[in-house]
């Protein structure tokens, strides 16, 4: 009977000292260590028997599972989220904006890149972001998928399959190019996108994406050159899609009729309801990032929510003092560039300063957009750099600023991370992640463009700009009203 | 039968035709004529029902655009202003028999005035000929 007891005391203890993994913060670095339980075999507990002992692994198995569950759960959720942040939410948000003869063309771009990067991703995409271990871009060891399947990538994501893994990161993927279009939208060729983004991604992206948040990447947080911290893609994402996108607009020109012509945009509803889409989808986009159910993610995920919020409520408030008025375009523009503010901070900053980032990201975007943008009159045509390049761009610094490491010790246990805990410094290394997507977005672009334009060309003819790309482009109508 | 002369100030034509006093009414007693009402898109319901109360049937209404000395407004989309001067209105056209346009045009006179600017025009055309499609019916008694 006393064995019993003793037996069952034992139980108890491994249950507890098991549980205990469930709670502790997880990073966000590529070499996260999975979350093991402590070994039940530890000076505390009186020496046990081979069989507890093989019954206490199995409890240990079982408490990895369920946080692994947990996890994928949740990964595989954000995945399809990021996703639906491509398609419709963007597809609605830039729609709405372009006149109606434009409509399926910009919704169609975005669309492209659901395949078209899905594609290049298996073949060779996601090897080269997260392949290898060299400063710059990867290698080929998983082309074609070769080597992800349901086991773990210990340098990444230690508790979700690779697939998992993979299939969240092709999604950030999609979305980079298409948020290019905004800039280019109404006078771009289709040919000149497919075979554009298809270079950008190999060129720019890649590298990009392999030196913030590959092994061994030259601005990756943990172990880098310049650890940089972005945390979901304020970098990768938003720098290197919006300065690509001013590029392209410079080089393309003025649409025919800019700024003379009213252009209104056709229909502020499907931009609102794409806005509120991105707005939900960011969810998985940031507090994805936490690659994990932790609390890392529930942080992030607030962390986002009031960036969103707050930016809202800023560029709100500059256009009813400017205006009089507070447009329903100005409130999702402001709500998109907080989004965009806070992605690179969103695991690393506590919520107040979340918000603060939300009010000074709405309100410079908004000058960016309102007034920069007249000042040096490029046709940007839907704000791709005045929202994503410029909002990234901020984000990116503010990081440096408000990073803690009571939010996320990515540093390691007690190394001061941003500015709020003394490492002022950070901000420095945030600026060279910030020169570096610049300098790599510019002259990647700039030569990318030209090629594209010798061989399919890159801007729709005149004729076929101002007869309307959807069906001069793709043979479309968007409304056939009389029918 | 009409007189007509140049003004030598200005080279501008004058004139007037005889018995317009008559001209509605018309000398032959069969005229048919065209109204084109453009009213406020508010009173839009109210002028439909009291034709319909004045035993008016056929009306064709559009969709129009458009103003008079009304000033329109500005919209502001992320800081570039576009001013709209071109007003929402409705079109409303209608052939009658000459006996009914007075009573028409009192009705919608009555139903569609606000009293501000940009309450709209009524304009009254002769028509040459009306023909029922279904059975080839000329005249007044197509309408």
């Amino acid at each position: 009977m006393m064995k019993r007891m003793g037996l069952k005391c034992c139980l108890m203890l491994a249950m507890v000292l098991g549980a205990v993994p469930l709670s502790s913060r997880q990073t966000t670095t590529p070499a996260a260590t999975p979350s093991s339980a402590t070994p039940a075999s530890s000076t505390r507990t009186p020496p046990i028997s081979r069989e507890l002992s093989a019954r206490l692994d199995d409890i240990d198995q079982k408490v990895a599972a369920a946080q692994s569950a947990g996890d994928n759960a949740w990964m595989l959720v954000s995945a399809a989220l990021v996703l639906l942040m491509t398609g419709p939410g963007l597809a609605l948000f830039y729609g709405g904006l372009v006149r109606r003869k434009n409509a399926l063309a910009i919704m169609m771009q975005s669309f492209a890149m659901m395949g078209l990067i899905t594609v290049l991703w298996a073949l060779v995409g996601y090897s080269l972001c997260f392949g290898g271990s060299g400063p710059i871009i990867g290698d080929f060891a998983h082309a074609f998928l070769r080597g992800v399947g349901v086991a773990p990538n210990p340098d990444y994501a230690g508790t979700i399959p690779q697939l998992t893994f993979m299939v969240y990161q092709l999604m950030f993927a999609v979305i980079t190019p298409a948020l290019i279009t905004g800039a280019t939208a109404e006078r771009m060729k289709f040919s000149g996108t497919v075979l554009f983004m298809t270079l950008w991604f190999l060129i720019v992206y890649a590298p990009l994406a392999h030196m913030v948040w590959g092994k061994g990447g030259l601005l990756n947080a943990n172990g880098g050159r310049f650890p940089c911290l972005d945390f979901a893609g304020g970098t990768v994402v938003h720098i290197s899609s919006g300065v690509s996108a001013l590029v392209c607009a410079l080089y393309m020109g003025k649409r025919v009729g800019f700024p003379k012509q009213p252009m209104p945009p056709h229909s502020l509803v499907l931009s609102f309801i794409g806005a509120c889409l991105l707005w939900v989808g960011w969810f998985g986009f940031n507090a994805g990032s936490a690659l994990a159910a932790s609390g890392l993610a529930s942080s992030a995920f607030v962390a986002t929510h009031f960036g969103a919020a707050g930016a809202a409520f800023s560029w709100s408030a500059a256009e009813w003092i400017k205006n009089g008025k507070a447009s329903a375009l100005g409130a999702i523009s402001g709500a998109v560039a907080g989004l965009v503010a806070i992605t690179p901070a969103a695991g690393f900053v506590a919520p107040i300063p979340a918000l603060i980032i939300g009010l000074i990201a709405g309100v410079c975007c908004y000058l960016m957009v309102t007034k920069v943008k007249a000042i040096f009159g490029y046709d940007d045509a839907l704000d791709a750099f005045g929202v994503h390049g410029a909002g990234g761009t901020i984000g990116a610094l503010l990081t440096g600023v408000f990073a803690q490491s009571i939010i996320n010790p990515i540093f390691g246990e007690g190394k001061s991370v941003g500015g709020l805990d003394g490492h002022w410094g950070q901000i420095g290394n945030q600026l060279v992640g910030v020169l570096i997507a610049w300098g790599l977005a510019l002259v990647g672009t700039i030569a990318i463009a030209k090629v594209t334009d010798m061989i399919t060309g890159f801007r729709a003819s005149e004729e076929h700009e101002v007869e309307g790309l959807d069906v001069t482009q793709h043979g479309e109508e968007a409304y056939y009203l009389e029918s | 039968m009409g007189i007509f002369f140049r003004c030598p100030k200005d080279h501008k034509l004058w004139g007037t035709v005889a018995g317009t006093e008559n001209a509605i009414g018309g000398r032959s007693g069969k005229s048919m004529m065209k109204l084109e009402a453009i009213i406020q898109p508010s009173r839009f319901e109210s002028v439909k029902d009291a034709l319909r109360e004045a035993g008016i049937e056929g009306m064709t209404v559009t969709e129009v655009r458009g103003h008079g000395r009304q000033k329109g407004h500005t919209e502001v989309y992320r800081g570039r202003e576009y001013t709209v001067d071109l007003l929402p209105k409705i079109k409303l056209e209608m052939v009658l028999p000459d006996r009914l346009v007075n009573t028409v045009v009192d009705t919608i006179l009555k139903t569609a005035k606000t009293g501000k600017i940009g309450d709209g025009k009524i304009f009254l055309t002769r028509v040459e000929e009306a023909i029922r499609i279904r059975n080839e019916e000329r005249g007044e008694n197509a309408l």
